[in-house]
């Protein structure tokens, strides 16, 4: 069990009389990168939001590292070393780009130059605007700069909540081979996609949901030649 | 780096100039000149403006509980400061005073701070979970009933209930009130500068991945309200000084409007902005502005349509459309005053080159 960092077990989210996430279970295991596939509504977001600890599940258990973080406040998770790149990228629009990254280090009290160069070498384009105010940074500038924001914090475990959302395909691309640098320099990643395709090829691991229930796991290879996964995200008929 | 010196360089002399002027015109100008009483009073709303700025425009809370807190300021002081053997005059119609020490100013002026500090952590527990509007709603609801208790019988002995307080230490020098105000706004300044500055900032910005980032919301929120609540009393106490007498009558939501329209003209998240609107704005409506009240007769004796009581405020209305429609990020934005920059913009444009106004430092 030791190689498992993340580990979460029948958990159970409700928002206002609907059941978003419906008893999910689920392993990230230590060093790998994981990956949630699933449609609109399926419940991917609200699972890292429950992680992070900025949604309130009704019930279940959470173990990082062995500890239960459930009910834990987010800044205390993210203190423990996981860390959320939302959704929409989410950067400080009037703050430079620098002061965004040493947002992501708000919690650190030690010396994080270090960290910053680490980041400014996975994207020389930030250390290039850094004097920038983010919000006028291009949308994939700005996901760069939010998921460097995240590794700021140095984290073990980094979550990821559609970061090719509404990003052009050659970005996409960059973004994802970010993604493996990340995970090989030794950080778990856990994936949202709904660009199943790429996210299944980068991952180790992945998992199906639809409407808040696991319909299938497997390794990402093995996923991306199912005939149900291919039906319903790879745009690929059975007819074919 | 080079640049950013430089910047600072001649941040720092136009302060020296500010603080030059004001110097002169304390001992120059004739006892009589408006200047005095005006700039007691912009000193007084540059500061007010100034921590309203650090909620509203720096931290994002939409908070209407200015007036509140000021008078909470201005009553700790006033009560602190009467000198012993007036308080029973002051509070003849409550026997006598509760209180019987007379405080120096400058601890008054910190008490005056922590009350409204210790009131604001008090009201922020529950309030500060609301959000825009509705935290407007209930800090200025706050603000109303602050003024309705104050005015009770029973406070009496302590707050001479209705009747206004008078007697208490009130300086006529405009330095001192320059000192106050400046050494509070250069406080709050270096806050916004700090990390916690940059916190309340991004808060402001996203509070969703301000959450994710591991900032505790609810602790920097209470804590902004805190800060902003000191400096709103010790603008409280310097009001109370500019009057000479503390009512609470005149601490009403119109002045708290007036300080948020301050802080709009000024730009939300500028503080040289605020200072700036301060000081347009009280020395329009209480001295430019002044003759458009009086009825003017030309020599032949026909009277000048229009002039009379009440004028100045249909002018001033119409000035303040004005501003808000040709700045609509107020008069700043939320850019702050920079002496360097304005040199180089003026020189680029004798030397005919197109010019960004951009802040790039190297």
């Amino acid at each position: 069990m030791s190689d498992v960092i993340l580990q979460i077990k029948s958990l159970n989210v409700r928002f206002g009389g609907i059941q978003a996430v419906n008893g999910i279970s689920m392993d990230v295991k230590k060093g790998k990168i994981v990956t949630l596939i699933g449609a609109n509504g399926a419940g991917k977001s609200t699972i890292l939001r429950s992680v992070s600890g900025i949604v309130k599940p009704e019930s279940g258990e959470i173990l990082f590292e062995g500890d239960n973080i459930l009910g834990l406040s987010p800044d205390a998770i993210v203190a423990r070393g996981i860390t959320l790149v939302p959704e929409g990228r989410r950067v400080f629009p009037n703050l430079t780009v620098l002061e965004n990254l040493k947002m992501g280090a708000y919690l650190r009290k030690d010396n994080y130059d270090e960290d910053l160069a680490y980041v400014y070498r996975l994207f020389p384009r930030l250390s290039e605007r850094h004097w920038q105010l983010a919000g006028t940074l291009s949308g994939g500038e700005q996901q760069m700069l939010a998921v460097g924001r995240a590794l700021m914090s140095r984290p073990k475990l980094i979550m990821m909540d559609e970061p090719s959302l509404g990003l052009a395909p050659l970005v996409v691309r960059d973004i994802f081979s970010i993604i493996r640098t990340i995970n090989d320099n030794g950080i778990t990643v856990l994936l949202i996609e709904q660009n199943a395709n790429m996210a299944l090829k980068t991952c180790h691991y992945g998992y199906v949901i639809e409407t808040g229930n696991i319909i299938m796991e497997g390794e990402g290879e093995q996923l991306l030649s199912d005939e149900r996964v291919k039906e319903a995200y790879l745009g690929k008929s059975k007819a074919k | 780096m080079w640049n950013q010196n430089k910047r600072t360089i001649c941040n720092l002399l136009l302060v020296a100039a500010l603080i030059l002027t004001l110097v002169l015109i304390e001992l120059l100008a004739p006892s009589t000149s408006m200047w005095f009483s005006v700039l007691r009073k912009v000193c007084t709303f540059a500061l007010a403006a100034v921590s309203m700025n650090l909620l509203n425009g720096f931290t994002g809370l939409f908070s209407l509980g200015q007036a509140g807190f000021m008078l909470l300021g201005a009553y700790t002081y006033a009560i602190l400061t009467i000198p012993v053997d007036m308080r029973s005059n002051v509070f003849r119609n409550y026997g006598d005073s509760l209180i019987r020490f007379q405080m120096p100013l400058v601890p008054a002026l910190l008490l005056a701070g922590l009350i409204a500090a210790f009131f604001a952590f008090l009201i922020g527990l529950p309030v500060l979970r609301l959000k825009s509007d509705y935290l407007a709603i209930a800090t200025l609801g706050f603000a109303e009933i602050v003024r309705g208790l104050v005015q009770l019988q029973n406070f009496g002995p302590v707050t001479n209930g209705p009747d206004p307080i008078n007697m208490f230490t009130a300086p006529k020098n405009i330095l001192v009130y320059a000192a106050i105000s400046g050494i509070s706004i250069l406080i709050i300044v270096l806050i916004i500068n700090s990390t916690y500055g940059r916190a309340f900032k991004a808060i402001r910005d996203d509070e969703i991945a301000a959450e994710a980032m591991g900032i505790n919301l609810a602790h920097h929120k209470r804590l902004s309200f805190i800060i902003s609540s000191f400096f709103c009393g010790i603008a409280g106490a310097m009001m109370a000084m500019c009057n000479t007498s503390v009512s609470s009558v005149s601490f009403t939501s119109a002045m708290t409007y007036q300080i948020l329209l301050v802080v709009v003209i000024g730009g939300i998240g500028s503080i040289s902005g605020s200072i700036i609107a301060a000081f347009i704005f009280y020395a329009s409506s209480e001295w430019w502005l002044k003759f458009l009240d009086l009825e003017t007769y030309t020599d032949a004796g026909a009277k000048i349509p229009l002039l009379g009581p009440g004028f100045r405020m249909v002018v001033f209305s119409i000035l303040i459309m004005i501003i808000v429609l040709f700045f609509r990020q107020g008069i700043m934005g939320t850019r702050e005053i920079s002496v360097y920059d304005g040199i180089l913009r003026i020189k680029n444009l004798f030397m005919k080159k197109s010019v960004k106004g951009g802040v790039k430092d190297e």
